[in-house]
């Protein structure tokens, strides 16, 4: 599935493609939301792991703006419920991610991206 | 006793585009089983499985470390796979992010030392060499067993990308088996990567000997 968190994770990954190459940009996404259970506990050690420009941008594409600009350094209950809806709740179910170097198009179908790549552009 | 996953909602034409879960995953479900503390006391954030196929090993891993406890990462190159893994996630109430991918390829640069538990139930089997790479790019059935050259070839592939990905305290999870040559393996992994490795179960099912082989960083 294309949850934002996945979406923080995957790039860019065609032959010669390595700078610019994250965050992948969404077009003509449909977008559903599904309650998932609270884990702050996760959401805490997960967070060093986020890019977090690219988290606030990718919610901001999807109509989603509670995250603030920098990660704050006080992470209450607030935030933290904030930001586990935009990491597990919205789900990218169709559309597109545009690599913003190279304009490779991988499409999301069922929820899932389709990152395979052809022969030619293996790096 | 952890249950093994409910797979009810798999039907015989899935299979025939889908490895079924048979005694070369039931070995590597055991291995999880037998690990369980550790895999808990890991405190893991995330877990990558490389084709995940019907979505039964990367299921259980969630019975043993809890739904919410981790980000369920799941690469197939099939993507009759990649829905069945979804399905299967969803039939036992866990979230498995499926990415139709080869290995872990666009997953790499931003999960660099980054995964906690890593597991690969490879294309094992010993075939020719051709027979491996031709069954990847059909992205079908084949590319769940065929192996090329010592059943190595997709393996081999994915050892470097290994290295890159495993946390400090992480541990990776591979099954093989006797034809594999796995002294060769755990000797190269040690060479070429500093992974120290040891088999963690072994059993004969039919003509083949399985093992599963754990990897974790010297320290």
């Amino acid at each position: 599935m294309v949850r934002l968190i996945t979406h923080n994770l995957l790039a860019c990954h065609v032959k010669g493609c390595t700078s610019n190459n994250f965050p992948l940009e969404f077009k003509d996404v449909q977008v559903v939301l599904r309650e998932s259970e609270f884990n702050p506990d996760f959401l805490r050690g997960f967070i060093p792991k986020l890019e977090w420009p690219a988290l606030v941008g990718a919610a901001r594409e999807l109509g989603d703006t509670s995250l603030p600009d920098q990660l704050p350094e006080m992470l209450d209950d607030d935030f933290l419920k904030a930001l586990h809806h935009v990491l597990l709740e919205i789900h990218v179910e169709e559309g597109i991610m545009i690599c913003p170097n190279c304009k490779h198009n991988y499409p999301v179908s069922n929820g899932i991206p389709n990152m395979l790549l052809a022969e030619h552009e293996i790096g | 006793m952890i249950p093994t996953p409910d797979l009810t909602h798999l039907r015989p034409e899935d299979y025939e585009h889908v490895y079924e879960p048979a005694e070369d995953t039931f070995i590597l479900l055991d291995a999880l089983e037998q690990d369980a503390e550790q895999l808990t006391s890991l405190k893991p954030s995330i877990s990558l499985e490389i084709g995940s196929g019907s979505g039964c090993v990367s299921t259980f891993l969630a019975s043993i470390t809890g739904s919410s406890a981790l980000l369920y990462l799941c690469t197939d190159i099939n993507s009759h796979a990649c829905k069945c893994s979804a399905a299967t996630g969803r039939q036992n109430k866990v979230s498995l992010e499926l990415v139709n991918a080869s290995l872990a390829h666009p997953l790499l640069a931003r999960l660099h030392k980054s995964v906690d538990i890593i597991l690969f139930n490879p294309p094992y089997v010993p075939t020719v060499r051709d027979e491996a790479s031709g069954a990847q790019n059909d992205r079908d059935i084949g590319g769940s067993w065929a192996g090329g050259q010592d059943g190595m070839q997709i393996t081999d592939r994915f050892f470097s990308q290994v290295a890159d990905l495993l946390s400090p305290r992480g541990r990776f999870y591979l099954v093989a088996v006797a034809q594999n040559n796995i002294p060769d393996i755990q000797r190269r992994m040690r060479e070429n990567y500093a992974l120290e490795s040891k088999i963690v179960l072994q059993r004969r099912a039919g003509r083949e000997h399985l093992s599963v082989i754990l990897f974790t960083r010297s320290h």
